[in-house]
């Protein structure tokens, strides 16, 4: 292919290990993350068939899905549960078994998958990563093709270091203007994700682009690719910038001396061309973005916080119909109603999507001087042990148990609540995670999707406020 | 992995669209490190109260449904996580064919893996399979892979489009990692290349 490239163009053809008769392509895979729920079954055939892995340099593994958030000194006999307990064994196993690195519960350096790729710097631009886990999307940030895979993928990945796959079509996101104040990459990727619909990027791979993107930081931009997965497309890409090169800089797995300036002057090349064409567009305007909330059970249902519950009755079709009557349902909410005020249960402040540093800090910043009510369960588990030690050194970890929330001990948690963090049945939760699946925090569990100052908001409320009526 | 051919049954109607992982297979059947069983969970909140006691109005709950093959479904079918389980308890409960207007992406990776087929068809048609489906009368069908083929209990059939590469790997059950292994001097050779031009991706 001639003429102007994409990122992703760029990003796949480099990747071309052979063009497949069946008009897959054999893709080369430069960096894979492993954690206990998905890599089981690849390690145990790869055992019964004798195989290797092919680059454990290229591996790296840590558990996250099912560990509690608390107690964490105690380690592997920390964890109650016996058989999220077998899982973190048989990675700890496998891992030793077949050479692969691994970051161990205690270590400082654990975390969720997708806080700690970027924070070590294995995380690299112009690469592509995988990891059995959807929001693999979240290392896009960094100008790196990153998709999530399933099990036997995995195993593909560990014994070939390569996967079969048809090339995706290239969709652009345009988020246009500025950001007004207050209004986060969460609020942003919420919208658009209203926009386009869950479905909307199925078969693409996003590039999101625009000034407003510009402007985000790289924990703003990891968050906006993280939720890629809930637009329905695998993998969300940023170009790299010198934000991008910022952040990367220094860290323990990005290449340092004669090999950074080497890898500088590659990741400078990876930025889509002029003129180069995509499938599929959509622009947002970024100042009509205001504090977004979730309503329902799927991603796409998705209104500002000064907005009303839909009304089924005004939905395009029966289908339609039949699913926003449901969702309210499940929710406990009535049609076309405020959803300022709704009284909260829970507030869960993590998550991949919204566990990182500045997370913490415009949740803190709301929280700040002011209290949970009582019978308001809030909680803050920080995304990794790193992200927790910084947050102790600014005092944040203060600040939040001053107000009456919780302070974990890293790892998944409530995103999925494979763990003991979870809702019990019909309890409400504003939560900073990516997913409002019917269950997802525990059954019968409602929960709402909301950026960290959003949920702070919540916590000190009791209800769900507009948080730019408490930022000064 | 098991060949699909073709598969002859009862199809169950589940006229809902987006109809996420979460709700095929809930996180507490994901701590497990066996495959085994995994058909009990499938559809977990809606099969089963707060006791775990069957619903009894639910479709996979009732005959001839329990012993479904088929399943029809709304859009957007199998949003969400990547887990493996999915396809992995669809296939333990029975079901290793699935009719919906759309998918979502790893999911269908996921179950071409498994030997699951996913039909994608038009809403239209899909709309007319859903309803036969919802009928104890109507909802008996043949899934004809070679064919591209769905045979409704009235003899009409409907015709599907498929990838050439998925049908291929379905109707042979072939296992990927075999047929990669076998050009593994073209990845020797990538490698070699790569380690030339971006050597920070080696040695970490």
């Amino acid at each position: 292919m001639s003429g102007p490239k994409t990122l992703f163009d760029k990003i796949w053809e480099s990747h071309v290990v052979a063009e497949n008769d069946d008009g897959t392509t054999l893709l080369y895979i430069d960096k894979h993350l492993i954690h206990e729920v998905t890599s089981w079954t690849g390690f145990e055939k790869m055992a019964e068939d004798g195989r290797p892995v092919r680059r454990p340099d290229a591996t790296l593994g840590v558990p996250d899905h099912s560990i509690p958030t608390r107690n964490r000194a105690a380690g592997v006999e920390g964890i109650g549960d016996p058989l999220g307990r077998s899982q973190v064994e048989a990675l700890i196993e496998n891992c030793e078994t077949f050479g692969v690195p691994l970051i161990p519960l205690t270590d400082v350096r654990q975390g969720i998958v997708h806080i700690i790729g970027p924070e070590q710097g294995l995380t690299l631009p112009g690469a592509t990563l995988v990891c059995g886990d959807s929001h693999t999307a979240t290392h896009g940030a960094f100008g790196c093709l990153a998709f999530g895979i399933g099990s036997s993928e995995v195993e593909h990945v560990l014994a070939t270091q390569t996967l079969n796959q048809k090339r995706p079509r290239n969709m652009r996101i345009t988020v246009a203007g500025d950001l007004p104040a207050g209004i986060t990459g969460k609020d942003m990727i919420l919208a658009i994700i209203g926009e386009i619909g869950t479905a909307g990027g199925t078969g693409h791979v996003v590039e999101y682009a625009g000034p407003a993107i510009r402007a985000l930081s790289m924990e703003g931009r990891m968050t906006v690719c993280n939720m890629t997965i809930e637009g329905g497309a695998r993998a969300g890409l940023i170009a790299p910038d010198e934000t991008t090169f910022a952040y990367l800089k220094g860290r323990p797995m990005a290449p340092s001396g004669a090999a950074w300036d080497q890898a500088m002057a590659y990741w400078r090349t990876l930025a889509s061309d002029e003129g180069a064409a995509y499938d599929k567009e959509a622009t947002i305007q970024a100042s009509d973005i205001a504090p977004q909330i979730t309503w329902g059970t799927s991603p796409e249902d998705v209104i500002p916080v000064t907005g009303r519950t839909p009304d089924p009755a005004e939905a395009p079709d029966e289908k339609h119909r039949e699913a926003i009557a449901q969702a309210l349902e499940y929710m406990a909410l009535e049609p076309d109603s405020p959803i300022e005020g709704v009284a909260v249960d829970r507030v869960f402040i993590g998550s991949c999507t919204n566990g990182r540093i500045e997370d913490l800090r415009a949740a803190a910043a709301v929280a700040k001087g002011r209290k949970v009510p009582a019978g308001v369960g809030a909680m803050v588990v920080p995304g990794s042990g790193l992200v927790k030690q910084q947050a102790e050194e600014e005092g944040l970890d203060r600040i939040f148990l001053e107000a009456g929330f919780e302070w974990r001990d890293p790892g998944c948690s409530m995103c999925i609540a494979m763990n003991d963090d979870k809702l019990a049945p019909g309890e409400r939760c504003a939560s900073t995670s990516n997913r409002n699946f019917k269950g997802r925090q525990g059954r019968a569990g409602r929960t709402h999707l909301v950026s960290p100052a959003m949920a702070a908001a919540a916590a000190v409320s009791g209800r769900f406020v507009d948080v730019r009526e408490l930022l000064d | 992995m098991r060949t699909f051919t073709t598969l002859s049954g009862p199809a169950a109607a589940l006229p809902m669209i987006n109809v996420d992982t979460d709700q095929l297979i809930p996180k507490q059947y994901l701590t497990a490190i066996s495959r085994a069983g995994l058909g009990k969970g499938l559809f977990h909140d809606f099969r089963y109260d707060m006791e775990d006691k069957e619903l009894p109005d639910f479709v996979l709950n009732r005959p001839p449904w329990r012993e479904a093959g088929i399943l029809i479904a709304g859009e957007n079918f199998g949003c969400g996580s990547s887990r493996e389980h999915a396809p992995w308890a669809l296939e333990d409960f029975g079901i290793r064919c699935v009719i919906a207007p759309s998918f979502a992406d790893i999911f269908f990776n996921n179950c071409v893996k498994n030997g699951i087929l996913l039909v994608t068809l038009p809403e239209e048609d899909a709309n007319l399979l859903m309803a036969d489906a919802g009928n104890s009368q109507t909802c008996q069908m043949t899934v004809d892979l070679e064919a591209q083929t769905v045979t409704r209990s009235n003899g009409e059939t409907v015709a599907f489009e498929i990838e050439p590469f998925r049908k291929h790997r379905l109707l042979n059950g072939l296992d990927d990692i075999g047929i990669t292994m076998a050009k593994g001097a073209e990845i020797d050779a990538f490698e070699a290349k790569q380690k030339t031009a971006q050597p920070w991706l080696y040695g970490g």
